[in-house]
């Protein structure tokens, strides 16, 4: 399967040094910013930018855990999907969610977690950030924060390997499927 | 692991791999118990029926808040109010509750293999939710999350299920969960209700109550089937407390740590003193909660359609 270098561990590195700072720059009461991974390649980015916000911020962000399975709108269509744990342990009424994925491509999965997100209270705003934005939204969902776009075809598709603490391997890559 | 039965029929067909897949999608789902808004969109349209040929209050309004609390709608169905009364066929029943358009029955039914044979001919899933002294798989599955809860781990440890094995649907889906599982199992009971038969499940079969229990980690206790036994297996309902029921006395005679597990309905002062009941070593109730997590997991799995997990990247 041809695959083709979209971003190396340092350029991942500098994306999301500059989503925090934007993220920092948009929200000027940084207590009120709390972060949300959506399982599970978000929650891995959630942990990351939390740490550099923290440095930014010079305070602990939130960061919880959310699972959109019970959510989806495809659960008839697809093999019942593993369901991973949802750990929000802060209270999200009033608050500012930054909600995180690390791949953006049809909005499917962003729509099931902002109703997710419902029944844990009812946030200020909710914003979006992504690491990939490949396109082909089936759904008017928009990211504010968005490390790379890459423009895909449908027989493409994002790989994203990366880890909590950046490490030499971290790759975001595009494979062609037969 | 991804789960592809479109039925749960039993725990012997299904691999110790499937069990943990329930046992894991359980946890997501016991969470969801704990929040302010205790209801997911999960099965949202869908309409769940309870096929309760036999008498049931416990599993029947465990079924029914774990389909209500994944948005579906549930039909309750009782063998006394029904056409069954009347001659209908167990087959003619379910193809019309079919034609009224269920996607899930969940049958409960005094004879061995009736969900295995609605199975054959129904569109819809079917979930065994007890049939004769067959199977009763949604038992098991909470009572591995149970035990697995408290003790974290399943292999290795000695459970011994103390009562009447031989008409206990609850003890043969136990005995192959935690066999498949690598738990160690003893059956204990009157020797007119433990055929030795059971040892060729790969179970340590013993009448001495105080051998079972010393080297226990969890004692499961089972209630004496009455309503299913055709014959008296036992003298009296008094000479099996004194031989088997777990008393104080019995109890000290334990590893400290063994847990108390029973399926209910407990008869109190028979098969368990009531003080036992309620001590801290109990876990009775807390099977019960247990039970609607796991019931919740199993209509979320069976309910998944035929498409490749991940239909696109996310």
């Amino acid at each position: 399967m041809p695959s083709t270098l979209i971003l190396n561990a340092a350029a991942i590195h500098r994306a999301l040094t500059r989503i925090a700072h934007e993220i920092a720059e948009r929200n000027e009461v940084s207590a009120d910013v709390v972060l949300v991974g959506i399982q599970r390649g978000g929650v891995t980015l959630a942990n990351r930018l939390a740490k550099v916000l923290g440095e930014i911020w010079r305070h602990a962000v939130p960061v919880g855990s959310l699972d959109v399975s019970m959510h989806r709108d495809d659960l008839d269509s697809r093999f019942s999907p593993t369901v991973h744990p949802t750990v929000i342990p802060f209270d999200i009424n009033r608050k500012t969610v930054v909600l995180l994925d690390d791949v953006l491509y049809s909005g499917r999965t962003v729509r099931a977690a902002m109703d997710a997100l419902n029944d844990f209270g009812r946030p200020q705003r909710i914003q979006l950030a992504v690491l990939v934005d490949r396109g082909h939204r089936e759904l008017p969902i928009k990211a504010d924060f968005v490390g790379k776009n890459v423009p895909t075809a449908t027989n493409e598709n994002i790989l994203v390997q990366f880890t909590e603490d950046g490490a030499p391997q971290d790759v975001v890559q595009l494979e062609r499927s037969a | 692991m991804i789960w592809k039965r479109k039925h749960l029929l039993d725990i012997e067909s299904l691999s110790a791999d499937e069990i943990k897949t329930v046992i894991d999608t359980a946890h997501a789902f016991k969470a969801v118990g704990s929040r302010a808004i205790k209801k997911v969109p999960a099965l949202r349209g869908k309409t769940v029926v309870n096929l309760f040929i036999e008498p049931s209050t416990r599993t029947r309004i465990s079924f029914e808040l774990a389909a209500q609390r994944l948005s579906a709608d549930i039909v309750n169905f009782t063998a006394e109010a029904s056409s069954l009364k009347k001659g209908e066929t167990l087959k003619d029943t379910a193809r019309n509750l079919e034609a009224l358009n269920a996607d899930i029955i969940i049958i409960r039914h005094s004879a061995t293999g009736a969900p295995h044979f609605l199975a054959r001919f129904l569109n819809a899933s079917v979930i065994n939710a007890g049939d004769g002294a067959h199977e009763h798989p949604t038992q098991a599955l909470l009572d591995i999350f149970t035990i697995l809860e408290k003790k974290g781990r399943i292999a290795g440890l000695n459970v011994t299920i103390l009562g009447d094995i031989l008409y206990s649907r609850v003890a043969r889906s136990n005995i192959w969960a935690l066999l498949k599982l690598g738990a160690r199992v003893t059956l204990c009971g009157p020797a007119t209700l433990v055929p030795r038969v059971f040892e060729q499940m790969g179970c340590r079969v013993t009448y001495n109550v105080e051998e079972a229990i010393a080297d226990a980690d969890i004692i499961n206790l089972l209630r004496i089937q009455h309503e299913r036994q055709r014959a008296t297996m036992f003298p009296s309902l008094n000479e099996y407390t004194s031989l088997f029921g777990l008393n104080r006395k019995r109890l000290a005679l334990t590893k400290p740590d063994a847990l108390i597990m029973h399926p209910g309905p407990i008869n109190r002062g028979v098969e368990i003193d009531s003080e036992i009941a309620d001590c801290g070593r109990s876990v009775i109730l807390e099977q019960v909660t247990n039970g609607l997590a796991v019931r919740m997991a199993v209509l979320f799995l069976v309910n998944g359609g035929k498409g490749p997990q991940e239909l696109a990247a996310p």
